[in-house]
Protein backbone atom coordinates (compact mmCIF):
# COMPACT_ATOMS: atom_id res chain seq x y z
CA UNK A 1 0.00 0.00 0.00
CA UNK A 2 1.58 2.71 -0.88
CA UNK A 3 1.21 6.42 0.58
CA UNK A 4 -0.59 8.40 -2.02
CA UNK A 5 -3.44 5.69 -1.87
CA UNK A 6 -3.50 5.78 1.72
CA UNK A 7 -4.07 9.74 1.73
CA UNK A 8 -6.35 9.36 -1.03
CA UNK A 9 -9.81 10.48 0.62
CA UNK A 10 -7.74 13.56 1.97
CA UNK A 11 -6.38 14.24 -1.13
CA UNK A 12 -9.68 14.02 -2.79
CA UNK A 13 -11.22 16.35 -0.03
CA UNK A 14 -8.81 18.28 -1.10
CA UNK A 15 -9.41 18.90 -4.40
CA UNK A 16 -12.52 19.83 -3.71
CA UNK A 17 -12.68 21.99 -1.25
CA UNK A 18 -10.45 24.22 -3.73
CA UNK A 19 -12.61 23.57 -6.60
CA UNK A 20 -15.71 24.89 -4.62
CA UNK A 21 -13.32 27.95 -3.86
CA UNK A 22 -12.88 28.46 -7.43
CA UNK A 23 -16.58 27.90 -8.42
CA UNK A 24 -17.89 30.02 -5.73
CA UNK A 25 -15.28 32.73 -7.54
CA UNK A 26 -15.92 32.39 -10.99
CA UNK A 27 -19.61 31.21 -10.87
CA UNK A 28 -21.11 31.85 -7.53
CA UNK A 29 -23.00 34.94 -9.09
CA UNK A 30 -24.50 33.18 -11.72
CA UNK A 31 -25.07 30.08 -10.70
CA UNK A 32 -25.36 30.10 -6.11
CA UNK A 33 -25.68 27.12 -5.71
CA UNK A 34 -22.57 25.33 -7.67
CA UNK A 35 -20.81 25.33 -4.46
CA UNK A 36 -23.37 23.78 -2.49
CA UNK A 37 -23.73 20.61 -5.12
CA UNK A 38 -19.78 20.39 -5.90
CA UNK A 39 -19.33 19.93 -2.31
CA UNK A 40 -21.98 17.91 -1.69
CA UNK A 41 -20.41 15.51 -4.76
CA UNK A 42 -17.06 16.03 -3.27
CA UNK A 43 -17.97 14.81 0.09
CA UNK A 44 -20.42 11.53 -1.14
CA UNK A 45 -16.94 10.71 -3.49
CA UNK A 46 -14.89 10.80 -0.22
CA UNK A 47 -17.00 8.76 2.10
CA UNK A 48 -16.95 6.09 -1.15
CA UNK A 49 -13.64 6.45 -0.86
CA UNK A 50 -13.48 5.85 2.96
CA UNK A 51 -15.93 2.77 2.54
CA UNK A 52 -14.04 1.11 -0.39
CA UNK A 53 -10.58 0.50 1.59
CA UNK A 54 -11.19 -0.20 5.53
CA UNK A 55 -7.61 -2.16 7.05
CA UNK A 56 -8.20 -4.58 9.00
CA UNK A 57 -4.82 -3.71 11.05
CA UNK A 58 -3.41 -0.23 11.22
CA UNK A 59 -1.29 1.06 7.82
CA UNK A 60 1.41 3.23 8.30
CA UNK A 61 2.42 6.07 5.55
CA UNK A 62 4.44 9.54 4.67
CA UNK A 63 7.59 7.99 6.77
CA UNK A 64 4.66 7.07 9.79
CA UNK A 65 3.44 10.19 10.59
CA UNK A 66 -0.08 9.10 8.97
CA UNK A 67 -2.16 6.16 9.81
CA UNK A 68 -4.95 4.48 8.43
CA UNK A 69 -7.04 2.12 10.73
CA UNK A 70 -10.62 1.20 11.68
CA UNK A 71 -11.39 3.33 14.22
CA UNK A 72 -10.12 6.33 12.11
CA UNK A 73 -12.00 5.55 9.22
CA UNK A 74 -15.28 5.02 11.10
CA UNK A 75 -14.79 8.37 12.76
CA UNK A 76 -13.99 10.24 9.47
CA UNK A 77 -17.33 8.83 8.37
CA UNK A 78 -19.46 9.66 10.41
CA UNK A 79 -17.45 12.95 10.14
CA UNK A 80 -18.13 13.82 6.42
CA UNK A 81 -21.58 12.49 7.01
CA UNK A 82 -22.55 15.35 9.44
CA UNK A 83 -20.58 17.84 7.41
CA UNK A 84 -23.23 17.09 4.52
CA UNK A 85 -26.03 17.23 6.41
CA UNK A 86 -25.21 20.54 8.18
CA UNK A 87 -24.61 21.44 4.36
CA UNK A 88 -28.30 21.43 3.91
CA UNK A 89 -29.07 23.52 6.64
CA UNK A 90 -26.48 25.90 5.77
CA UNK A 91 -27.87 26.29 2.19
CA UNK A 92 -31.37 27.13 3.68
CA UNK A 93 -30.07 29.45 6.20
CA UNK A 94 -28.03 31.62 3.99
CA UNK A 95 -30.81 31.24 1.23
CA UNK A 96 -33.47 32.91 3.66
CA UNK A 97 -31.39 35.96 4.51
CA UNK A 98 -30.03 36.20 0.77
CA UNK A 99 -26.64 35.74 2.37
CA UNK A 100 -23.91 34.78 -0.40
CA UNK A 101 -22.75 31.31 0.99
CA UNK A 102 -20.25 30.23 -1.11
CA UNK A 103 -17.08 29.91 1.22
CA UNK A 104 -18.73 28.49 3.94
CA UNK A 105 -18.76 25.00 1.88
CA UNK A 106 -15.40 25.37 0.81
CA UNK A 107 -13.83 27.22 4.39
CA UNK A 108 -16.36 23.63 5.81
CA UNK A 109 -14.25 21.70 3.72
CA UNK A 110 -11.21 22.80 4.14
CA UNK A 111 -12.24 22.39 8.21
CA UNK A 112 -13.21 18.50 7.48
CA UNK A 113 -9.68 18.10 5.69
CA UNK A 114 -8.23 19.50 9.28
CA UNK A 115 -10.59 17.00 10.77
CA UNK A 116 -9.27 13.99 8.72
CA UNK A 117 -5.70 14.32 9.49
CA UNK A 118 -6.35 14.83 12.77
CA UNK A 119 -7.85 11.73 13.18
CA UNK A 120 -5.51 9.65 11.02
CA UNK A 121 -2.14 11.58 12.78
CA UNK A 122 0.41 9.24 13.91
CA UNK A 123 3.34 12.32 14.88
CA UNK A 124 2.76 15.06 16.87
CA UNK A 125 3.73 16.79 13.88
CA UNK A 126 0.03 15.71 12.26
CA UNK A 127 -1.94 16.24 15.41
CA UNK A 128 -0.61 19.89 15.14
CA UNK A 129 -1.21 20.75 11.41
CA UNK A 130 -4.56 19.12 11.49
CA UNK A 131 -5.79 20.80 14.79
CA UNK A 132 -4.81 24.14 12.97
CA UNK A 133 -6.07 23.51 9.71
CA UNK A 134 -9.42 22.86 11.93
CA UNK A 135 -8.95 25.98 14.16
CA UNK A 136 -7.98 28.22 11.52
CA UNK A 137 -10.97 27.45 9.04
CA UNK A 138 -13.54 27.75 11.86
CA UNK A 139 -12.22 31.36 13.47
CA UNK A 140 -12.75 32.36 9.30
CA UNK A 141 -16.14 30.78 9.41
CA UNK A 142 -17.23 32.11 12.90
CA UNK A 143 -16.55 35.88 11.21
CA UNK A 144 -18.17 34.90 7.82
CA UNK A 145 -21.20 36.91 9.00
CA UNK A 146 -18.96 40.50 8.40
CA UNK A 147 -22.05 42.77 9.39
CA UNK A 148 -22.48 41.61 12.87
CA UNK A 149 -21.10 42.56 15.80
CA UNK A 150 -21.59 39.48 17.69
CA UNK A 151 -19.78 37.24 15.05
CA UNK A 152 -17.25 39.42 14.97
CA UNK A 153 -16.65 39.31 18.99
CA UNK A 154 -16.95 36.03 18.97
CA UNK A 155 -14.82 35.44 16.28
CA UNK A 156 -11.64 37.24 18.24
CA UNK A 157 -12.37 35.20 21.74
CA UNK A 158 -12.60 32.20 19.60
CA UNK A 159 -9.36 33.17 18.20
CA UNK A 160 -7.54 34.38 20.56
CA UNK A 161 -8.32 31.64 22.91
CA UNK A 162 -8.08 28.76 20.65
CA UNK A 163 -4.44 30.14 20.28
CA UNK A 164 -3.81 30.23 23.45
CA UNK A 165 -4.79 26.52 23.38
CA UNK A 166 -2.65 25.52 20.72
CA UNK A 167 -0.09 27.30 21.96
CA UNK A 168 0.06 25.30 25.27
CA UNK A 169 -0.65 21.90 23.21
CA UNK A 170 2.73 22.86 21.08
CA UNK A 171 4.41 23.73 24.69
CA UNK A 172 3.26 20.44 25.82
CA UNK A 173 4.44 18.43 22.74
CA UNK A 174 7.87 20.31 22.92
CA UNK A 175 8.29 18.87 26.71
CA UNK A 176 7.46 15.28 25.26
CA UNK A 177 9.51 15.68 22.22
CA UNK A 178 12.26 16.69 24.40
CA UNK A 179 12.45 14.34 27.02
CA UNK A 180 11.39 10.87 24.33
CA UNK A 181 13.49 12.46 21.36
CA UNK A 182 10.22 11.53 18.87
CA UNK A 183 7.44 12.83 17.61
CA UNK A 184 6.24 9.70 16.14
CA UNK A 185 2.76 8.44 17.99
CA UNK A 186 3.76 4.56 17.72
CA UNK A 187 7.38 5.50 19.03
CA UNK A 188 6.37 7.59 21.90
CA UNK A 189 4.48 4.47 23.02
CA UNK A 190 7.20 2.31 23.51
CA UNK A 191 9.18 5.02 25.20
CA UNK A 192 6.45 6.36 27.50
CA UNK A 193 6.04 3.03 29.15
CA UNK A 194 9.95 2.35 29.58
CA UNK A 195 10.96 5.57 30.50
CA UNK A 196 10.01 5.60 34.07
CA UNK A 197 13.03 8.00 35.61
CA UNK A 198 11.59 10.88 33.69
CA UNK A 199 7.51 10.37 34.99
CA UNK A 200 8.07 13.58 36.51
CA UNK A 201 8.70 15.50 32.99
CA UNK A 202 6.43 13.16 30.89
CA UNK A 203 3.61 14.22 33.61
CA UNK A 204 4.25 18.15 32.66
CA UNK A 205 3.78 17.80 29.25
CA UNK A 206 0.67 15.77 29.90
CA UNK A 207 -0.75 18.48 31.10
CA UNK A 208 -0.49 20.96 28.99
CA UNK A 209 -1.63 18.04 26.02
CA UNK A 210 -4.63 18.27 28.37
CA UNK A 211 -5.18 21.88 28.01
CA UNK A 212 -5.18 21.67 24.29
CA UNK A 213 -7.38 18.32 24.12
CA UNK A 214 -9.98 19.83 26.76
CA UNK A 215 -9.82 23.22 24.78
CA UNK A 216 -10.74 21.78 21.16
CA UNK A 217 -13.48 19.67 23.70
CA UNK A 218 -14.24 22.60 24.63
CA UNK A 219 -13.95 21.09 28.80
CA UNK A 220 -14.23 23.11 32.19
CA UNK A 221 -12.08 25.32 32.62
CA UNK A 222 -11.53 25.59 28.90
CA UNK A 223 -14.78 26.29 28.48
CA UNK A 224 -15.26 29.93 28.07
CA UNK A 225 -15.24 30.10 24.14
CA UNK A 226 -18.03 27.68 23.87
CA UNK A 227 -20.83 29.86 24.99
CA UNK A 228 -19.59 33.05 22.92
CA UNK A 229 -18.93 31.12 20.03
CA UNK A 230 -22.66 29.48 19.80
CA UNK A 231 -24.23 32.65 20.92
CA UNK A 232 -22.50 34.42 18.24
CA UNK A 233 -21.62 32.64 15.21
CA UNK A 234 -24.31 32.13 12.16
CA UNK A 235 -26.50 29.43 13.58
CA UNK A 236 -25.21 27.48 10.72
CA UNK A 237 -21.84 27.73 11.75
CA UNK A 238 -22.95 27.09 15.39
CA UNK A 239 -24.25 23.66 14.11
CA UNK A 240 -21.35 22.92 11.82
CA UNK A 241 -18.57 23.42 15.27
CA UNK A 242 -20.87 21.43 17.42
CA UNK A 243 -20.85 18.29 15.54
CA UNK A 244 -17.83 17.04 13.29
CA UNK A 245 -15.10 18.91 15.15
CA UNK A 246 -16.22 17.30 18.68
CA UNK A 247 -15.82 13.89 16.54
CA UNK A 248 -12.43 14.83 15.85
CA UNK A 249 -11.61 16.06 19.30
CA UNK A 250 -12.52 13.08 20.54
CA UNK A 251 -10.36 11.44 17.68
CA UNK A 252 -7.37 13.51 18.72
CA UNK A 253 -7.67 12.39 21.93
CA UNK A 254 -7.53 8.98 21.80
CA UNK A 255 -4.80 9.77 19.31
CA UNK A 256 -2.51 11.43 21.93
CA UNK A 257 -4.00 9.39 25.12
CA UNK A 258 -4.16 6.66 24.05
CA UNK A 259 -2.15 5.61 21.43
CA UNK A 260 0.32 8.00 22.42
CA UNK A 261 0.60 7.69 26.31
CA UNK A 262 -0.86 4.84 27.15
CA UNK A 263 2.02 4.46 29.74
CA UNK A 264 0.77 7.36 31.54
CA UNK A 265 -3.06 6.37 31.47
CA UNK A 266 -3.39 6.14 35.34
CA UNK A 267 -2.32 9.81 35.54
CA UNK A 268 -4.41 11.08 32.93
CA UNK A 269 -7.23 8.98 34.23
CA UNK A 270 -7.02 11.00 37.69
CA UNK A 271 -7.32 14.10 35.66
CA UNK A 272 -9.99 13.29 33.40
CA UNK A 273 -12.12 12.35 36.44
CA UNK A 274 -11.71 16.12 37.42
CA UNK A 275 -12.18 17.27 34.21
CA UNK A 276 -15.28 15.46 34.08
CA UNK A 277 -17.09 16.27 37.18
CA UNK A 278 -16.08 20.02 36.59
CA UNK A 279 -17.92 20.13 33.50
CA UNK A 280 -20.59 18.18 34.45
CA UNK A 281 -21.41 20.57 37.09
CA UNK A 282 -21.01 24.00 35.50
CA UNK A 283 -22.48 22.91 31.79
CA UNK A 284 -25.22 21.96 33.64
CA UNK A 285 -25.61 24.58 36.46
CA UNK A 286 -25.24 26.99 34.38
CA UNK A 287 -27.35 26.26 31.19
CA UNK A 288 -30.65 27.02 33.62
CA UNK A 289 -29.89 30.59 34.00
CA UNK A 290 -29.48 31.03 30.25
CA UNK A 291 -32.34 32.82 28.00
CA UNK A 292 -30.70 32.18 24.65
CA UNK A 293 -31.32 28.71 23.35
CA UNK A 294 -27.93 28.85 21.71
CA UNK A 295 -25.92 29.70 24.70
CA UNK A 296 -28.10 27.01 26.65
CA UNK A 297 -26.87 24.84 24.03
CA UNK A 298 -23.53 25.52 24.63
CA UNK A 299 -23.84 24.71 28.44
CA UNK A 300 -25.46 21.91 27.45
CA UNK A 301 -22.37 20.75 24.91
CA UNK A 302 -20.07 21.53 28.19
CA UNK A 303 -21.87 19.37 30.11
CA UNK A 304 -22.24 16.30 27.17
CA UNK A 305 -18.60 16.72 27.13
CA UNK A 306 -17.96 15.54 30.39
CA UNK A 307 -20.01 12.65 29.90
CA UNK A 308 -18.04 11.75 27.19
CA UNK A 309 -15.30 11.85 29.04
CA UNK A 310 -16.73 9.36 31.50
CA UNK A 311 -16.21 6.77 29.25
CA UNK A 312 -12.57 7.54 28.11
CA UNK A 313 -11.35 7.72 31.76
CA UNK A 314 -12.21 3.72 32.23
CA UNK A 315 -9.21 3.14 29.74
CA UNK A 316 -10.56 0.35 28.10
CA UNK A 317 -11.98 -0.41 25.05
CA UNK A 318 -15.01 -0.60 25.83
CA UNK A 319 -14.97 2.49 27.49
CA UNK A 320 -13.54 4.11 24.01
CA UNK A 321 -16.14 2.36 22.20
CA UNK A 322 -18.55 3.73 25.29
CA UNK A 323 -17.24 6.99 24.37
CA UNK A 324 -17.49 6.68 21.03
CA UNK A 325 -21.07 6.10 20.71
CA UNK A 326 -21.89 9.53 22.86
CA UNK A 327 -20.05 11.83 21.20
CA UNK A 328 -21.74 10.53 17.91
CA UNK A 329 -24.83 10.21 19.19
CA UNK A 330 -24.91 13.66 20.76
CA UNK A 331 -23.64 15.17 16.93
CA UNK A 332 -26.72 13.86 15.81
CA UNK A 333 -28.60 15.08 18.54
CA UNK A 334 -27.46 18.66 18.41
CA UNK A 335 -27.20 18.69 14.58
CA UNK A 336 -31.23 18.75 14.90
CA UNK A 337 -31.04 21.11 17.82
CA UNK A 338 -29.33 23.91 15.77
CA UNK A 339 -31.52 22.85 13.00
CA UNK A 340 -34.76 23.55 14.60
CA UNK A 341 -33.49 26.70 15.27
CA UNK A 342 -32.41 27.23 11.66
CA UNK A 343 -36.32 26.35 10.87
CA UNK A 344 -37.88 28.78 13.16
CA UNK A 345 -35.74 31.51 11.71
CA UNK A 346 -36.56 34.23 9.43
CA UNK A 347 -34.98 36.96 6.85
CA UNK A 348 -35.28 39.20 10.24
CA UNK A 349 -34.94 37.05 13.03
CA UNK A 350 -32.23 34.31 14.54
CA UNK A 351 -34.64 32.67 16.30
CA UNK A 352 -32.74 31.70 18.96
CA UNK A 353 -34.42 32.92 22.42
CA UNK A 354 -36.19 30.17 24.28
CA UNK A 355 -39.49 32.47 23.88
CA UNK A 356 -38.71 31.91 20.40
CA UNK A 357 -40.31 28.21 21.08
CA UNK A 358 -43.28 29.01 23.00
CA UNK A 359 -46.00 27.26 21.70
CA UNK A 360 -44.39 25.39 18.94
CA UNK A 361 -46.73 22.46 19.57
CA UNK A 362 -49.33 24.61 18.09
CA UNK A 363 -47.93 26.50 15.98
CA UNK A 364 -45.77 23.03 14.05
CA UNK A 365 -47.11 19.70 15.81
CA UNK A 366 -44.68 17.49 13.57
CA UNK A 367 -41.05 19.95 14.42
CA UNK A 368 -42.70 20.22 18.12
CA UNK A 369 -42.52 16.62 18.33
CA UNK A 370 -38.92 16.44 16.64
CA UNK A 371 -37.82 18.58 19.31
CA UNK A 372 -39.33 16.44 21.90
CA UNK A 373 -37.84 13.60 20.71
CA UNK A 374 -34.01 15.60 20.75
CA UNK A 375 -34.61 17.67 24.18
CA UNK A 376 -35.51 14.72 25.80
CA UNK A 377 -32.89 12.21 24.20
CA UNK A 378 -30.53 15.11 25.45
CA UNK A 379 -31.78 14.83 28.83
CA UNK A 380 -31.17 10.42 29.10
CA UNK A 381 -34.99 10.09 28.65
CA UNK A 382 -35.49 5.99 27.40
CA UNK A 383 -35.83 5.30 25.12
CA UNK A 384 -34.38 7.68 22.90
CA UNK A 385 -30.76 7.44 21.95
CA UNK A 386 -29.21 10.04 24.86
CA UNK A 387 -30.36 7.72 26.98
CA UNK A 388 -28.07 4.66 25.94
CA UNK A 389 -25.10 7.42 25.44
CA UNK A 390 -25.29 8.33 28.83
CA UNK A 391 -25.90 4.40 30.37
CA UNK A 392 -23.20 3.25 28.33
CA UNK A 393 -20.41 5.55 29.51
CA UNK A 394 -21.79 5.42 33.19
CA UNK A 395 -21.89 1.20 33.06
CA UNK A 396 -17.99 2.27 31.94
CA UNK A 397 -17.91 3.98 35.10
CA UNK A 398 -19.03 1.43 37.27
CA UNK A 399 -16.90 -1.35 36.15
CA UNK A 400 -13.90 0.95 36.13
CA UNK A 401 -15.04 1.10 39.87
CA UNK A 402 -15.26 4.64 40.06
CA UNK A 403 -19.19 4.43 41.36
CA UNK A 404 -18.98 7.48 43.06
CA UNK A 405 -18.49 9.52 39.92
CA UNK A 406 -21.27 7.44 38.21
CA UNK A 407 -23.57 8.39 41.21
CA UNK A 408 -22.01 12.57 40.44
CA UNK A 409 -23.23 12.20 36.75
CA UNK A 410 -26.44 11.13 37.37
CA UNK A 411 -27.21 13.71 39.57
CA UNK A 412 -25.89 16.10 37.35
CA UNK A 413 -28.13 14.60 34.33
CA UNK A 414 -31.15 15.27 36.77
CA UNK A 415 -29.93 19.12 36.46
CA UNK A 416 -29.59 18.83 33.01
CA UNK A 417 -33.71 17.49 33.01
CA UNK A 418 -34.83 20.74 34.29
CA UNK A 419 -33.86 22.83 31.40
CA UNK A 420 -34.38 20.50 28.91
CA UNK A 421 -37.64 19.68 30.01
CA UNK A 422 -37.97 23.48 30.66
CA UNK A 423 -37.73 23.62 26.56
CA UNK A 424 -40.72 21.56 26.27
CA UNK A 425 -42.57 23.00 28.78
CA UNK A 426 -42.35 25.96 26.81
CA UNK A 427 -43.02 24.37 23.61
CA UNK A 428 -46.57 22.08 24.12
CA UNK A 429 -48.05 24.23 27.47
CA UNK A 430 -47.11 28.23 26.94
CA UNK A 431 -48.80 30.25 24.33
CA UNK A 432 -47.06 31.11 21.06
CA UNK A 433 -45.70 34.46 21.41
CA UNK A 434 -46.15 34.82 17.47
CA UNK A 435 -48.45 32.78 15.81
CA UNK A 436 -47.70 32.06 12.63
CA UNK A 437 -46.75 28.67 10.70
CA UNK A 438 -43.42 27.68 10.33
CA UNK A 439 -42.03 28.14 6.56
CA UNK A 440 -38.87 26.43 5.40
CA UNK A 441 -38.31 24.53 2.15
CA UNK A 442 -39.28 21.15 1.62
CA UNK A 443 -35.80 20.09 1.82
CA UNK A 444 -34.97 21.73 5.46
CA UNK A 445 -38.31 19.95 6.61
CA UNK A 446 -37.15 16.53 5.15
CA UNK A 447 -33.91 16.55 6.76
CA UNK A 448 -34.78 17.67 9.94
CA UNK A 449 -37.72 14.55 10.71
CA UNK A 450 -34.93 12.50 9.42
CA UNK A 451 -32.64 13.88 12.25
CA UNK A 452 -35.11 13.34 14.35
CA UNK A 453 -36.26 10.29 13.67
CA UNK A 454 -32.61 8.85 13.12
CA UNK A 455 -32.61 9.80 17.40
CA UNK A 456 -35.43 7.93 17.94
CA UNK A 457 -34.42 4.50 15.60
CA UNK A 458 -31.32 4.69 17.54
CA UNK A 459 -32.73 5.03 20.48
CA UNK A 460 -34.66 1.78 19.85
CA UNK A 461 -31.77 -0.36 18.09
CA UNK A 462 -28.85 1.13 19.91
CA UNK A 463 -26.67 -2.21 19.02
CA UNK A 464 -26.81 -1.13 15.19
CA UNK A 465 -24.44 1.99 16.11
CA UNK A 466 -22.59 0.61 19.55
CA UNK A 467 -21.42 -2.37 17.61
CA UNK A 468 -19.89 0.02 14.93
CA UNK A 469 -18.36 1.63 17.57
CA UNK A 470 -17.41 -1.58 19.29
CA UNK A 471 -15.75 -2.99 16.44
CA UNK A 472 -13.80 0.02 15.20
CA UNK A 473 -12.48 0.55 19.04
CA UNK A 474 -11.08 -3.71 19.30
CA UNK A 475 -8.05 -3.07 18.29
CA UNK A 476 -7.29 -1.35 21.93
CA UNK A 477 -8.63 -4.71 23.35
CA UNK A 478 -5.21 -6.05 24.50
CA UNK A 479 -4.40 -3.08 26.84
CA UNK B 1 29.32 26.97 27.48
CA UNK B 2 25.21 27.21 27.36
CA UNK B 3 23.21 23.56 28.65
CA UNK B 4 19.87 22.75 28.09
CA UNK B 5 18.59 24.71 30.81
CA UNK B 6 19.57 27.67 29.92
CA UNK B 7 17.75 27.00 26.50
CA UNK B 8 14.51 26.04 28.73
CA UNK B 9 14.56 28.18 31.10
CA UNK B 10 14.45 31.09 28.31
CA UNK B 11 11.63 29.15 26.84
CA UNK B 12 9.99 28.82 29.93
CA UNK B 13 10.23 32.80 30.63
CA UNK B 14 9.34 33.63 27.27
CA UNK B 15 6.18 31.33 27.36
CA UNK B 16 5.04 33.07 31.02
CA UNK B 17 5.25 36.43 29.59
CA UNK B 18 3.03 35.86 26.71
CA UNK B 19 0.84 34.11 28.91
CA UNK B 20 1.02 36.83 30.93
CA UNK B 21 0.38 39.20 28.44
CA UNK B 22 -2.52 37.82 27.32
CA UNK B 23 -4.48 37.73 30.73
CA UNK B 24 -3.37 41.16 31.68
CA UNK B 25 -3.58 42.98 28.99
CA UNK B 26 -7.00 44.70 29.11
CA UNK B 27 -6.02 47.45 26.20
CA UNK B 28 -5.42 46.41 22.66
CA UNK B 29 -6.46 43.51 20.68
CA UNK B 30 -2.96 43.99 18.85
CA UNK B 31 -0.98 43.30 21.74
CA UNK B 32 -2.78 39.97 21.91
CA UNK B 33 -1.85 39.06 18.75
CA UNK B 34 1.91 40.03 19.43
CA UNK B 35 1.87 37.32 22.49
CA UNK B 36 0.28 34.90 20.82
CA UNK B 37 3.28 35.01 18.36
CA UNK B 38 5.76 35.02 21.36
CA UNK B 39 4.16 32.34 22.59
CA UNK B 40 5.11 30.40 19.23
CA UNK B 41 8.66 30.88 19.67
CA UNK B 42 9.37 30.45 23.13
CA UNK B 43 7.95 26.97 21.55
CA UNK B 44 10.09 26.95 18.90
CA UNK B 45 13.03 27.60 21.17
CA UNK B 46 12.54 24.55 22.91
CA UNK B 47 11.82 22.47 19.78
CA UNK B 48 15.67 23.84 18.74
CA UNK B 49 16.95 23.50 21.82
CA UNK B 50 15.65 19.69 21.92
CA UNK B 51 16.39 19.22 18.47
CA UNK B 52 20.55 20.32 19.29
CA UNK B 53 20.64 18.68 22.11
CA UNK B 54 19.11 14.81 21.49
CA UNK B 55 20.83 14.98 17.99
CA UNK B 56 17.39 14.88 15.94
CA UNK B 57 16.72 16.63 13.41
CA UNK B 58 12.92 16.10 13.17
CA UNK B 59 12.17 19.17 16.15
CA UNK B 60 13.65 21.58 14.20
CA UNK B 61 11.80 20.61 10.87
CA UNK B 62 8.76 20.69 13.40
CA UNK B 63 9.51 24.25 14.19
CA UNK B 64 8.88 25.42 10.14
CA UNK B 65 5.78 24.00 10.56
CA UNK B 66 4.88 26.15 13.33
CA UNK B 67 6.55 28.82 11.63
CA UNK B 68 4.78 29.08 8.59
CA UNK B 69 0.93 27.42 10.72
CA UNK B 70 2.07 30.94 12.62
CA UNK B 71 2.22 33.15 9.26
CA UNK B 72 -1.33 32.05 8.27
CA UNK B 73 -2.60 32.04 12.07
CA UNK B 74 -1.65 35.97 12.70
CA UNK B 75 -2.90 36.28 9.13
CA UNK B 76 -5.96 35.40 10.21
CA UNK B 77 -6.34 36.79 13.57
CA UNK B 78 -5.56 40.52 11.47
CA UNK B 79 -8.62 39.85 9.57
CA UNK B 80 -10.86 39.34 12.13
CA UNK B 81 -9.63 42.29 14.01
CA UNK B 82 -9.98 44.12 10.50
CA UNK B 83 -13.83 42.88 10.58
CA UNK B 84 -14.25 43.61 14.45
CA UNK B 85 -12.74 47.09 13.93
CA UNK B 86 -15.05 48.01 11.55
CA UNK B 87 -18.45 46.59 13.43
CA UNK B 88 -17.54 48.67 16.54
CA UNK B 89 -14.67 51.32 16.04
CA UNK B 90 -12.55 50.06 18.79
CA UNK B 91 -9.77 46.99 19.44
CA UNK B 92 -10.18 47.75 23.02
CA UNK B 93 -10.54 44.47 24.85
CA UNK B 94 -12.79 45.53 27.24
CA UNK B 95 -15.28 46.78 24.93
CA UNK B 96 -15.60 43.23 23.99
CA UNK B 97 -18.70 42.57 25.87
CA UNK B 98 -21.85 42.27 23.59
CA UNK B 99 -22.53 38.48 25.51
CA UNK B 100 -22.66 37.62 28.77
CA UNK B 101 -23.58 34.69 30.82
Amino acid sequence: MNDIALILPEMTLLGFACAVLLLDAFIGKRVPQAAFWCAMIGGLVVLAQLASYVPETAKFGFAGTFRVDVVGTVLKSFMVVLVLVSFFYAREYFAKREMPHGEHYSLALFATLGMMLLVSANSLLTVYLGLELLSLSMYAMVATQRDSVMASEAAMKYFVLGALASGMLLYGMSFLYGVTGTLDLSELLIKVSVAEDKRLLLTFSLVFLLVGISFKLGIVPFHMWVPDVYQGAATPVTQFIGTAPKLAAFGMAMRLLVDGLWGLAEDWQQMLVILAVLSMGVGNILAIAQTNLKRMLAYSTIAHMGYLLLGMLSATASGYAASMFYITVYALMSMGAFGLIILLGSKTSEADELQDLAGLARRSPWFGFIMLILMFSMAGVPPFAGFWAKWFVLKEVVQANYVWLAAVAVMFSLVGAFYYLRIIKLMYFDEPVRNQAVEASQDLKLVLSVNGLAVLALGLAPSALMSVCVSATLPYLPW
Amino acid sequence: MLSLSHYLIIGAALFCLSVAGIFINRKNVIVLLMCIELMLLAVNMNFIAFSHFNQDIAGQVFVFFILTVAAAESAIGLAILVVLFRNRNSINVEDLDAMKG
